[in-house]
């Protein structure tokens, strides 16, 4: 029931954000855009609610979580995401590569989680997750520049992956 | 006018990043680190040629108060979103994908996925 | 000439320079990377044109597309892995 909820919720929020702007109904919205919404709510949420909510993921429900999730997405991330492609662009230029796959340990416990680090680790510099270990959720990353003394080692921690801040930490507050 | 600057810009350092972009895709020895400024410039590059259209909405909102630019807006807000979280997602499965043929990464000093499924 | 318009030819000038690796490979990953990056800069060019023509439906267009896309990158990269 909770899961009809929340994927109809979502689903309908998706609806009156694409259509904002149709009318005049609460300044945004023609009544005819509310009434769809509402029987779109209705049959995504009867259709999709087993694949889109799992229990075991409730956290991601708690509206402070969306908050961070944006100042993360707007902070952090995206400097990051400029320092890497300044990176990229140098190695485009110079072409001086040395690449390499390492293990990366995640410490995620959930699957939004993984995700979001995933996702994080492919646009963040030099790094490019190739394969995931499910049972424990450690990443396999492409780096494209390997220093001589991280190469030895067994596995990386996955704030070491990130140069400026510790965004690990970020996802772990947003998704877990 | 500041406006209009900030516009060029912004069109520039995206079509900056578009072309490394590309010219990485070309100039690359193996998928991997094709993938790498695939991935990380155009994605790069579309959001801050996306970021243009938004300051011209805006521009054009604070003159006009024509509601159409705020709809304008909203909906490159929400493109750029899409782009962003599905290219990630799709170069991690193109990654995949190349690992499970049997692509190895070119010149690697180190593969800890080599024997692993 | 516009300064989106501009941009538009500069990013279908990048589209044909990234054809260059589709059609030459040398490995089917090689080109769908290659349709990867043709597909964000087709989304990209359909956001600047929606400025330049000043139609808003074409950027609702940018993201059906954005989205359709990946699926099919999706789809592509799974056949390659040898999952489907």
């Amino acid at each position: 029931m909770l899961a009809f909820i929340v994927t109809a919720l979502f689903s309908g929020a998706v609806y009156l954000l694409l259509t904002a702007g149709s009318g005049s109904v609460l300044h945004f919205w023609a009544p005819t855009e509310l009434v769809v919404a509402c029987f779109v709510a209705l049959a995504v949420g009867l259709v999709a609610r087993k694949y889109f909510a799992h229990a075991r993921q409730r956290a991601v429900l708690n509206p402070v979580r969306w908050v961070l999730g944006v100042a993360y997405a707007v902070g952090p991330f995206f400097l990051e995401m400029a320092k890497a492609n300044v990176d990229v662009a140098y190695r485009v230029i110079t072409g001086r590569i040395r690449p390499g796959i390492m293990r990366v340990k995640s410490g995620m416990k959930t699957d939004v989680g993984t995700l979001m680090l995933a996702n994080s680790i492919t646009l963040t510099p030099g790094t490019l997750t190739v394969d995931i270990d499910e049972e424990t959720n450690d990443l396999y990353v492409h780096f494209i520049n390997l220093a001589d003394e991280t190469k030895a080692r067994e596995f990386l921690e996955a704030e070491e992956v990130f140069g400026l801040f510790n965004c690990p930490a970020w996802v772990r507050r947003i998704a877990e | 006018m500041i406006l209009n600057v900030l516009i060029w810009v912004a069109l520039g350092i995206g079509l900056f990043f578009n072309t490394l972009g590309v010219i990485g895709i070309l100039r690359f020895p193996d998928v991997y680190t094709r993938l790498h400024a695939d991935t990380k410039a155009t994605t790069f590059g579309s959001i801050f040629t996306s970021i243009a259209v938004v300051l011209y909405a805006a521009g054009q909102y604070w003159h006009t108060l024509d509601g159409q630019y705020a709809t304008l807006a909203l909906h490159t807000v929400i493109a750029v979103v899409v782009l962003a979280i599905t290219n990630a997602t799709g170069a991690h499965a193109i990654a995949r994908a190349a690992y499970r043929r049997g692509h190895r990464p070119v010149q690697a000093v180190v593969d800890h996925l080599e024997g692993k499924p | 000439m516009s300064i989106w318009m501009f941009t538009v030819s500069v990013l279908c000038a990048l589209m044909l320079l990234a054809m260059v690796r589709l059609v030459r490979g040398p490995t089917a990953a090689d080109r769908v990377v290659a349709l990867d990056a043709i597909n964000t800069l087709v989304v990209a060019s359909m956001i600047v044109l929606g400025v330049a023509f000043k139609q808003i439906i074409f950027i609702d267009v940018a993201i059906i597309y954005a989205l359709l896309s990946y699926v099919g990158t999706l789809f592509i990269a799974k056949y390659l892995g040898g999952e489907l």
